[in-house]
């Protein structure tokens, strides 16, 4: 670990201020990846800014009926929501699937969506890899790579995404809200949040540079039976090695949502209009233009199986 | 005290507290942090330098140079000692590769540095700052490929000879109207114990006193004095609590070398832990194996021919996986053959983990058993048992000295429900999840190892046991305060038991699940030199006395114990060492492990819902901590079944997995029910204790059961470990 300087932040403003002026500077909330990426060498903050007493810790209701997630608000916390719970069980399930009650007590909802790949190349900074060190390689590519990305990867990177939390807002329609260094707000649907690696698989989301999540916005509540389906070798604390978060009406329509399959949570809409026909006739469109290797092409099965479980589940 | 004649009737048969299911004595120490683990000698050591190894960032090739000027001007650096620095080393007896490697590089994470400075961080700060130029060599990574050049081993008393043949196996098995020919693989496997691999090293002129986490005090105290060139009287090495082993900790390893070396240098006590991501590349780890089996059984399910082939990888000077010996003493048949081959590969040194030998031979026996029992239409429990023998089948005048296993067999089925098993696979359903049973025999060879133990008595009446023996989380403290107390008629509350002392008489150790049996005699030889030592002094004719309540009586006459000791303490001190009885009669354990699981029809998620583990070892000194052994073992049996799996980069050549979020292994969720029975049994001709080892008994078979059950619940066969998803998903049966 680098030596740092730390600073508590008091509002989110002089955060970003703060972010965007020093160099090196990176903000810390839960901390439960960062510091293990810092204790590697795998993140070298130069500074430290400790957004924890930003009072961004609320659930409320929003005025056009939905909900405003602070972006302090912890894992936990969040799943156990009565709100959360009753109109959006799709998110209380994803982050219950998620990591373990430890690590999800202290784990922010600002934080999921920023963590950072569990590629095990990118753990291993004797070895290339793009996104921790951009044009050195990436040894995943003809390496280990049974969990790594089948859909909108590219040839610099093909590291998945590890959020379960993410996936279900990407299904819910989820706003991401930012604050930059002038003190103004900016809404980021969560689709266009996160980045496709492409040649630069080092800059993960459409972040500025400084720019504060302040909370995540759930649009009203749209019904349906919402499941979240999480495939994995052990039966927890491990990550998905196919997830699929639905949210399907009683007529059969619905969204769909995969985790671990692609660099950001992955969702076609157009797939959706496919619900009628089935698991696969969505699936295929899901991951058109998938590019798997021989040790992950296991997945493309494995999400028409599992997608055709839930819609069963749906329908039972 | 020499043992060559089976045992008759001794004090430990009065069970008063052998036999019982004490409480871990150690116990209330660990599960309140106040068990000085070597990495907090905090009282030995107040103000220690931290140490943090560098690991090679090569598999293979040399140092071209290597730069330290950032690093040593960091702050907090204290010392950095490389090969370039470091003197002349030995290597130890029981090391394939150097713990510090350079200028040539032996595997990657090869220890090739280590910064002694004032603080953790510090240390691991500065490390990151040395620069490494690298010549990288082409080395072989890849088992299958090296299997044409794999070469014959030396035998060795451990391994046995690399090829045996019995009979005519190649006629029988090509006469056989029923036989199996098929591949199996198992995957290297990680030991992934808590406690990393940690040592604190003081020097006192040039005396050097090591804490450490070492299984076996006495290889690593002589194995650490021949690496630093020094005599062993000048090394002390003390490891009296230890977070794990699973035969990772058998050998001396880079921490205590380094923590030793970068104690020297910087002139100041030193301490060293590997980070995890170290552990797994740095240290040793149990072999993937390729195995090939046949069998060829008559229509009744007589086997007729049995042979077992198995091929390792290992560095050069490195012994195989030793994964056929079971296959020579488990079933009968007169026409027999094993043979194993070791490949040279350049990946970190390949050793001893849990069961070397049984664990990954009997993942692949067992699966070949249940097939086999398939083509005959047999259930596979009644397969074993027409099977069974009760004499080595090499050795016809050779009996086991016990052997239950049919017994085991018939009592699991009972208690398991195996007759609810549908022998068709695929047919049983609970919802969406596909339900099968499976079954596998146990096996674990009873290992007798020379163990010695000082008992002394003081005038309050305390006994004191001293012997280098471990506590590997496996109970030893506890089965040995028992066997001191039974022995010399004291409650448990009168014992001390002192270990993991080079300074104390050498013991076993622990490992080859032999660390019970042969410490807990080593006690007993010294608690009956004491006894004579009382009985003297008391004035009691040693052979009419008898030990109990804290006195000793004969006759008509009583005396308190502590009397014997009033103007001074007295001490007895022996080692148990063996006769020829192993070679008279075949010393082995036996058990029969049940397994049911549940396949999810969709994703072929694999989950276990129950396991039964019905064990015949010998007397079981303490139920409680054999249990706990036997259920650990299982669920290290559904790691290895279902998750573990050392991943090999075949570019790169190491394990990429190397941490405990990607080297899975199993958590609570994955383990909802387990269950043990122990045969009441008792084995005279295994010791004075008449018990056997039990630790890595509970492992063997379990990861088959599961495949087997896997099968039995999907119709899909996998014969690569571990089993996932991804290997029965092809294969699955279409949901609607």
């Amino acid at each position: 670990m680098k030596a740092f300087t730390y600073e508590r932040a008091r509002t989110p403003a002089e955060a970003a201020s703060a972010a965007a002026r020093i160099p090196g500077a990176k903000f810390i909330a839960g901390g439960t990846n960062l510091l293990d990426l810092m204790k590697l060498q795998i993140e070298t903050p130069t500074h430290l800014i400790d957004v924890n007493g930003l009072a961004l810790d609320k659930v409320e209701p929003t005025a056009e009926g939905g909900l405003r997630i602070g972006a302090l608000v912890r894992n936990t916390d969040l799943a156990a929501n009565r709100r959360v719970r009753r109109d959006y069980g799709l998110l209380t399930r994803a982050l219950v699937a998620g990591a373990s009650p430890q690590l999800r007590n202290k784990a922010t909802t600002a934080g999921n969506l920023l963590q950072r790949t569990r590629c095990p190349y990118f753990y291993d900074t004797a070895q290339p890899c793009n996104k921790r060190m951009p044009g050195s390689g990436c040894a995943a590519l003809g390496g280990l790579s049974r969990q790594h990305a089948v859909v909108g990867a590219s040839e610099a990177c093909i590291a998945v995404h590890p959020s379960d939390m993410a996936v279900a807002m990407r299904a819910l329609d989820a706003m991401v809200e930012t604050v930059n260094l002038d003190g103004k707000k900016r809404h980021i649907p969560i689709a266009d949040f996160h980045r496709l690696p492409g040649d630069t698989p080092h800059i993960e989301t459409n972040l500025a540079k400084g720019e504060l999540i302040t909370g995540v916005t759930l649009p009203k509540p749209v019904g349906g039976m919402h499941i979240y389906h999480k495939v994995r070798d052990r039966a927890s604390y491990a990550f998905a090695l196919v997830s699929v978060a639905a949210i399907i009406q009683k007529d059969g329509t619905g969204r769909v949502a995969l985790g671990g399959v692609a660099p950001k949570p992955w969702r076609v809409e157009a797939a959706e209009e496919q619900m009628s026909k089935g698991a696969k006739a969505v699936t295929v469109e899901l991951l058109a233009g998938a590019h798997p290797t021989q040790a992950n092409a296991f997945k493309l099965p494995l999400v028409e199986r599992t997608l055709g479980a839930v819609m069963a589940e749906a329908r039972a | 005290m020499l043992f060559d004649k089976p045992a008759t009737t001794n004090p430990i048969d009065q069970l008063k507290v052998v036999g019982q299911p004490t409480d871990r004595i150690d116990g209330k120490y660990k599960t309140t942090g106040t068990a000085p683990y070597a990495y907090e000698r905090h009282d030995a050591v107040p103000d220690p330098a931290y140490g943090y190894i560098l690991g090679a960032a090569i598999a293979k090739g040399r140092i071209k140079s290597i730069d330290l000027k950032d690093a040593q001007h960091a702050p907090g650096v204290i010392a950095i000692v490389t090969a370039e620095n470091a003197g002349k080393l030995g290597k130890g007896a029981h090391n394939t590769a150097k713990l510090l490697g350079g200028p040539e590089v032996d595997h990657y994470h090869q220890a090739i540095a280590v910064v002694v400075a004032e603080s953790f961080e510090e240390a691991r700060d500065a490390a990151h700052l040395i620069r490494v130029d690298y010549a990288r060599e082409k080395g072989a990574f890849d088992l299958a490929a090296g299997m044409e050049k794999a070469v014959k081993p030396e035998a060795t008393p451990v391994s046995g000879p690399p090829d045996t043949s019995i009979g005519d196996f190649q006629g029988a098995f090509d006469a056989a109207p029923v036989k199996l020919d098929q591949k199996y693989t198992t995957p290297d496997q990680g030991h992934a114990m808590m406690e990393p691999h940690a040592s604190l090293a003081k020097w006192d002129g040039d005396k050097v006193t090591i804490w450490t986490s070492s299984q076996m005090v006495a290889w690593g105290h002589a194995d650490i004095a021949a690496t630093l060139g020094i005599p062993k009287e000048n090394v002390r090495l003390m490891s009296p609590y230890i977070g794990g082993g699973f035969g990772g900790k058998l050998f001396l390893r880079a921490d205590a070398v380094m923590a030793a070396l970068g104690a020297k240098a910087a002139n100041r006590p030193v301490k060293v832990a590997l980070p995890r991501p170290l552990v797994f590349n740095n240290t040793t780890h149990r072999p993937a194996t390729i195995q090939r089996i046949r069998i060829g059984a008559g229509r009744d399910g007589k086997i007729t021919a049995i042979g077992h082939e198995s091929w390792s990888g290992n560095l050069p000077g490195g012994e195989p996986e030793t994964a056929v010996g079971q296959t020579r003493l488990l079933y009968a048949g007169a026409n027999r053959m094993t043979a194993m081959r070791v490949a040279m590969l350049d990946l970190p040194e390949g050793n001893a983990m849990r069961a070397p030998g049984e664990a990954p031979g009997l993942m692949a026996l067992e699966i070949a058993m249940d097939e086999m029992a398939a083509k005959l239409g047999m259930d596979p429990i009644e397969f074993r048992i027409v099977n069974d023998t009760q004499v080595d089948p090499e050795k016809p005048d050779r009996p086991f000295s016990q052997r239950r296993l049919t017994e085991c067999l018939r009592l699991g089925a009972t208690h398991f429900g195996w007759d609810k098993r549908n022998a068709t696979p695929g047919q049983v359903r609970d919802g969406r999840w596909l339900l099968g049973m499976g079954m596998a025999a146990a096996f674990r060879n009873n290992l007798l190892v020379k163990s010695g133990a000082r008992v002394r008595l003081d005038g309050q009446g305390i006994i004191t046991v001293e012997t280098d023996m471990t506590d590997i989380g496996t109970g030893s403290y506890t089965i040995i305060a028992q066997t001191a107390a039974e022995m010399m008629g004291v409650p448990l509350d009168r014992v001390r038991v002192r270990l993991g002392d080079s300074a104390f008489p050498v013991s076993a150790g622990s490992g080859g699940q032999f660390g019970a049996n042969n410490s807990t005699s080593g006690v007993y030889a010294a608690c009956v030199k004491l006894r004579e030592a009382v009985a003297q002094k008391l004035g009691f004719n040693s052979g009419d006395a008898a030990f109990a309540d804290g006195a000793v009586h004969a006759g008509n006459r009583s005396a308190p114990l502590a009397q014997a000791a009033a103007d001074g303490e007295l001490q007895g001190e022996d080692s148990i060492q063996y006769g020829d009885l192993a070679k008279k009669f075949q010393q082995s354990t036996f058990g029969a492990h049940f397994i049911e699981v549940a396949v999810d029809s969709a994703t072929a998620e694999i989950r276990v819902r129950r396991m039964l583990a019905v064990c015949a070892a010998g007397r079981v000194l303490n139920p409680k901590s054999a249990r706990s052994q036997v259920i650990g073992a299982m669920t290290m049996g559904v790691g290895g079944a279902l998750m573990e799996d050392l991943a090999i980069d075949r570019r790169l050549g190491f394990f990429v997995n190397h941490d405990l979020a990607s080297y899975e292994v199993p958590v609570h969720a994955d383990i909802p029910h387990l269950e043990v029975i122990f045969l009441d049994e008792i084995d005279p001709i295994s010791s004075p204790m008449k018990a056997k080892g039990i630790g890595e008994l509970g492992l063997c078979g379990v990861a088959a059961a599961v495949a087997n059950a896997v099968y039995n619940a999907t119709g899909v066969r996998v014969r690569d470990y571990p089993v996932t998803l991804d290997k029965l998903l092809a294969q699955m049966p279409q949901e609607a």
